[in-house]
């Protein structure tokens, strides 16, 4: 970073080329919702009931259980880099962004990892 | 906020704009991006959290969403459970729609003011189509 010019004094400022990641991480996991989460709605919306017995059922199965963990993971991921964005167009103060910071990188894994191992429950057999 | 203090000039806010198809997907794009993270996820992990304890927390579940049974406060909430179904499902199709748009013009394309609005407005009619369509069949078959 220099500091004559003011080109020479922003340079180096930024994202730094890190911004690219944050965007296509972006991209690739919505291609993966395109995919996950209409199969979650024809799948529901073809089951003949929606009892406990028929979802659960259908749920343990190691496809719809697959895609389920999947759902967690990229659902969660594409979230995580969605609200992060919004929260930094509209968080300012330092304190504020420290807080949005610690929750961005906290809260979508606990949901995944509740989401997971209750899907996993659900395949192995138990409850 | 730093740049409030100063005596520069703010940048013009929503209430300058005139409204166009663009502006309005856009915003979109973004409230049911987020809608759907904190909502839509949040039931997500309701129902599956449910559905792994058992058949009583299930049926519960169930009855606060949609059933409404045994009292005037599931009576309420599985009228808003409707809501928010309807409106998540909604929100994903427009979410899908404008995420789509946003890939082609990553790719450079749709850019002139006339295709831009069109792609714009298309997405909205999707998205009011599909979630009607979805819900007639999950209704009515």
């Amino acid at each position: 970073m220099g500091n004559g010019t003011s080109i020479g004094r922003v340079r180096g400022l930024g994202s730094s080329h890190h911004g690219a990641h944050h965007w296509l991480a972006s991209r690739l996991s919505a291609v993966g919702n395109l995919v996950l989460i209409p199969f979650l709605m024809v799948s529901l919306a073809l089951m003949p009931t929606h009892d406990f017995a028929t979802v659960h059922a259908w749920a343990a199965k190691p496809i719809p259980s697959t895609a389920l963990v999947l759902i967690m993971i990229n659902t969660f991921y594409h979230a995580r880099l969605g609200v992060q964005v919004m929260l930094e167009d509209y968080v300012h103060e330092e304190s504020g962004k420290v807080a949005v910071w610690l929750l961005v990188n906290t809260l979508p894994l606990a949901g995944a990892a509740y989401g997971i191992i209750s899907v996993i429950r659900i395949a192995l057999g138990s409850a | 906020m730093a740049q409030a203090r100063s005596s520069r000039p703010l940048s013009p806010h929503l209430q300058v704009w005139r409204w166009g198809p663009a502006m309005l997907v856009s915003i979109l794009h973004r409230v049911t991006g987020n809608g759907l993270a904190f909502v839509g996820l949040g039931l997500l992990l309701w129902w599956t959290g449910a559905l792994a304890s058992g058949p009583e927390a299930y049926n519960d579940f169930l009855n606060w969403v949609w059933i409404g049974e045994g009292g005037s406060f599931p009576f309420v909430t599985a009228i808003l459970g409707k809501v928010v179904l309807v409106g998540l499902t909604w929100a994903f199709f427009q979410h899908m729609a404008t995420g789509l748009r946003h890939f082609v013009l990553d790719v450079g394309a749709g850019y002139e003011l006339e295709a831009n609005a069109r792609w714009s407005v298309i997405t909205l009619a999707f998205a009011g189509l599909a979630t009607a369509l979805f819900w007639a069949f999950v209704l009515l078959r």
